[in-house]
């Protein structure tokens, strides 16, 4: 029976203007353009207030959405912007990349009428004024690096941003001096020294969403954090993996650099497990450790071919583009082949993310392909449309089989086999059978492998005694997010398997919270002991 | 940053470099290598760890300028940094006491076999090293080499120093001779198949270490993937050491052609560049 409320206001939800498709197909602004400031407050009009906030209900990190909408209603963004913070340090990310649909618009009471209220594009609106009216809104970042801190250098919330721009100036004047203006080394100081009475110092490892929300809410508690990342500029997925026109680098580094203002240190190139371990991570000071290492390491199909050249993991594809900038290659470094043609093996949103990207190099064709149909694909129902606007052909209930290879080691072809859904399988996706006989051929210069991702082995490896599931997931204890170890904590894809950021954001979160607590009780069961 | 503090031209196109890098020096053996990338724009490329000095907090290696990024590291004087420096990377093994080991080393590959060559020894092996070149101008840490290992055979393609010829060819006589527990070779591929396909006829273990293409040198891309014994393993977090007898060399040697083409274009580029650089100085 529908609630009566619904029938009371005219359903129309303000829909985000998008860049048209024709025209984004080859470029890598942002697809969806944002609110306007009349549009946000149209669509906040429509918020009902409910009490029972159902909205709340479907969010992994808790956002008081109907509080926000109200201010927002009532024309204060900002504290529209101080509510959404409370809960969620990365706002201008969640308004672009959560799955909205499935989680708190999912729940909205208009959602029944196929028109629940924009939250997610109203989180971005406020997260973007706000940091506007800050004065960082379209200012171009100092670049993805200048985010990081590649040296032991104190709490300065932008550490060497400076002295990088300089260096990239010289280095484009004169090759031979570009090292000339560089800071200092990385000297592993470690843990930062404790002042009197200051709180402990716990390590993050890993800068992804679950790294950089457990950072945030341990350092807003007072505790002195410092994440590690392996790469030379922090965000992990953010950074590497989603492509600008989702979520361009410059809201990145600006949710990176809000983390940093609340006194989080982040330091680069250091990869626990092999530059540092866990063990030495105690050490050197740290009294509590978080373990957001997510998913990284990719699957194969294990298929003939597919060590063929033109053949890419998703990680690698997007790696190159995303973090190297390949598609400045020769102004930047790192080369990519895109071809003319390009197959994109996968249904999930990394899959959606390679294929799109790839139009956006030039490919004249990009397929699809993915072995079950359309109502079984993982990704998100706005990146397949975003993605068929945008003239990505899909190959569904396609299963592949072989590579083919030119006499030079090159991709020719990919042979796919027709499939057909069978019965359910332990999760209630109807399982594809191969249909005998139907094999046929793709001609295509690229394939890229988008089949998912699996949790990267090598620091439970190094290090004894962190107990994980032969597929590679740290263990933890049920509804926590401790592990094996005494002081280790783990949350994100680490543990899940691959998931979506604010999964991994709520795990973080979660996590944090839980970190306080063993801090809390460790320092009053030594304070009883002393 | 990672400043450099000691630089030194070991041969013609062949550098030494010590980098300051304190992480990377207290974790890192012989074996292990790191990624560098040179500036914001640069590419990330893996170079093997030649010798590492703790208390200096210092890394050393020996790279040969091969394309734009070597190159362009070549020209980098001592005060000057990379912007990045990640590792040790690898997985290691502890050297072992096994009697007489084996170290070929081919052309660059000589710096990263003298560390496990210095260590071998110092396990208590007898350490007999086969060294090669395409001349003796190019052969370089003969000094070191010879400090290091018990007997070291010398081979040149153009006869100028030592054997006229392959490692390989030297390689027969040795193993009769010295009947080695063990052979651990590093150099260009072709060099590590051919020697891993003579010591297959003597049934001798043999370990190679593959400079298989990375991105990010932590098991993330899978660009470095090799085939070793039928099975895909990551080179930069599964090796870079393998049993040479597995490894399918063609497939390696293929898939480090990938971006020939674009590594040509950004290397003329960069010539040109810095021509172009000159010539606005000096006018």
């Amino acid at each position: 029976m529908p609630d009566e409320r619904v029938g009371r206001r005219p359903p129309g939800r303000v829909e985000m203007p998008k860049q048209d498709p024709a025209e984004r197909r080859r470029n890598f602004e942002e697809v969806a353009l944002g609110l306007t400031a009349e549009q946000a407050a149209a669509e906040a009009a429509r918020c009902l207030q409910c009490k029972d906030r159902p909205c709340v209900s479907g969010c992994p990190v808790g956002v008081p959405i109907p509080e926000f909408i109200r201010a927002l209603r009532e024309g204060d963004v900002a504290a529209a912007a101080r509510l959404i913070k409370e809960k969620n340090n990365l706002p201008a990310i969640c308004g672009r990349v959560c799955p909205q649909e499935t989680q708190c618009e999912e729940r909205c009471l208009w959602a029944k009428r196929g028109q629940p209220i924009a939250i997610g594009a109203l989180e971005r609106y406020v997260a973007d004024w706000e940091a506007e009216a800050a004065g960082e809104g379209d200012r171009p970042g100092p670049g993805p690096e200048a985010a990081g801190e590649r040296s032991s250098g104190g709490a300065d919330p932008e550490p060497d941003s400076r002295h990088r721009a300089r260096r990239e100036t010289s280095a484009a004047a004169e090759p031979g001096l570009a090292g000339l203006a560089g800071d200092s080394p990385d000297l592993g100081a470690g843990a930062p020294a404790a002042g009197r009475g200051e709180r402990p110092a716990v390590a993050v490892v890993g800068s992804g969403p679950a790294g950089l929300a457990a950072a945030a809410d341990l350092a807003r508690a007072g505790y002195r954090v410092t994440i590690f990342e392996s790469l030379h500029a922090p965000g992990g997925v953010l950074r590497y993996g989603i492509p600008e026109f989702r979520l361009p680098k410059r809201i990145l580094d600006r949710e990176i650099r809000y983390v940093q203002s609340l006194g989080v240190r982040i330091e680069t190139n250091v990869l626990v497990g092999r530059t540092v371990t866990l063990e030495e991570l105690f050490q050197e000071g740290f009294e509590a450790v978080f373990i957001a290492t997510g998913a990284g390491l990719p699957h194969f199909l294990g298929i003939p071919g597919e060590h063929l050249n033109g053949v890419y993991s998703a990680n690698e594809f997007l790696t190159r583009i995303n973090l190297m900038r390949a598609y400045l290659f020769p102004e930047y470094d790192t080369p990519i082949r895109v071809g003319r043609q390009v197959a994109v093996i996968g249904g999930g949103n990394v899959a959606m993310d390679a294929a799109r990207t790839a139009l956006r190099l030039g490919a004249e064709e990009v397929d699809v392909v993915y072995r079950r149909s359309r109502a079984e694909m993982p990704a998100r129902r706005e990146e397949i449309e975003n993605a068929e606007e945008e003239g990505i052909q899909f190959h569904l209930l396609a299963n592949p089989v072989e590579i083919l290879g030119d006499e030079k080691g090159w991709v020719r072809g990919l042979v796919l086999q027709r499939m057909e859904l069978g019965e359910p399988d332990e999760r209630g996706r109807r399982r594809p059978v191969p249909v005998p006989g139907s094999e046929w051929t793709l001609e295509v210069e690229t394939v890229v492998v988008a089949i998912g991702q699996g949790p990267n082995p090598l620091l439970v490896q190094s290090t004894p005694g962190l107990a994980a599931t032969p597929q590679g997931q740290i263990i933890v204890q049920s509804g926590s997010a401790q592990t094996s170890l005494p002081g280790v904590f783990a949350g994100g894809d680490i543990v899940t398997g691959a998931a979506t950021v604010i999964l991994a954001m709520g795990a973080g979160k979660a996590a944090a919270a839980e970190i306080d607590r063993y801090l809390r009780a460790k320092k009053e069961a030594s304070a009883g002991a002393g | 940053m990672y400043k450099i503090l000691a630089k030194e031209e070991l041969a013609p196109r062949i550098k030494k470099m010590w980098v300051e890098a304190p992480r990377v020096a207290r974790q890192a053996k012989p074996g292990h290598f790191i990624i560098i990338r040179l500036h914001e724009r640069g590419e990330r490329i893996p170079l093997t760890i030649a010798d590492m000095d703790p208390e200096r907090g210092a890394i050393m290696m020996v790279f040969q300028e091969m394309g734009k990024t070597t190159e362009e590291l070549g020209s980098y004087r001592v005060g000057d940094a990379l912007a990045d420096v990640l590792g040790p990377l690898g997985k290691i093994v502890p050297p072992r006491r096994v009697g007489t080991v084996l170290c070929v080393g081919g052309g660059v590959g000589v710096a990263p076999i003298y560390p496990r060559a210095r260590e071998l020894c110092q396990v208590g092996n007898r350490v007999v090293a086969v060294v090669g070149s395409r001349c003796k101008d190019l052969l370089i840490m003969q000094k070191e080499m010879e400090e290091a290992c018990h007997e070291v055979h010398y081979c040149t393609d153009d006869g100028s120093f030592g054997h006229h010829g392959l490692v390989t060819d030297l390689l027969p006589q040795l193993i009769e001779l010295e009947r080695p527990a063990e052979v651990l070779a590093i150099g260009p591929v072709p060099m590590m198949r051919a020697v891993a396909q003579v010591t297959r006829q003597y049934n001798v273990p043999t370990i190679v270490s593959l400079n298989a293409m990375m991105v990010d040198g932590t098991g993330m891309c899978g660009a470095c993937r090799v085939t070793v014994g039928g099975e895909v393993r990551f080179t930069c977090v599964d090796g870079p050491e393998f049993d040479g007898h597995q490894v399918d060399f063609a497939q390696l040697a293929s898939r480090l052609r990938q971006f020939a083409e674009e590594e040509r274009l950004a290397l003329q580029r960069y010539h040109e560049r810095k021509e172009g650089c000159q010539c606005q100085t000096n006018g």
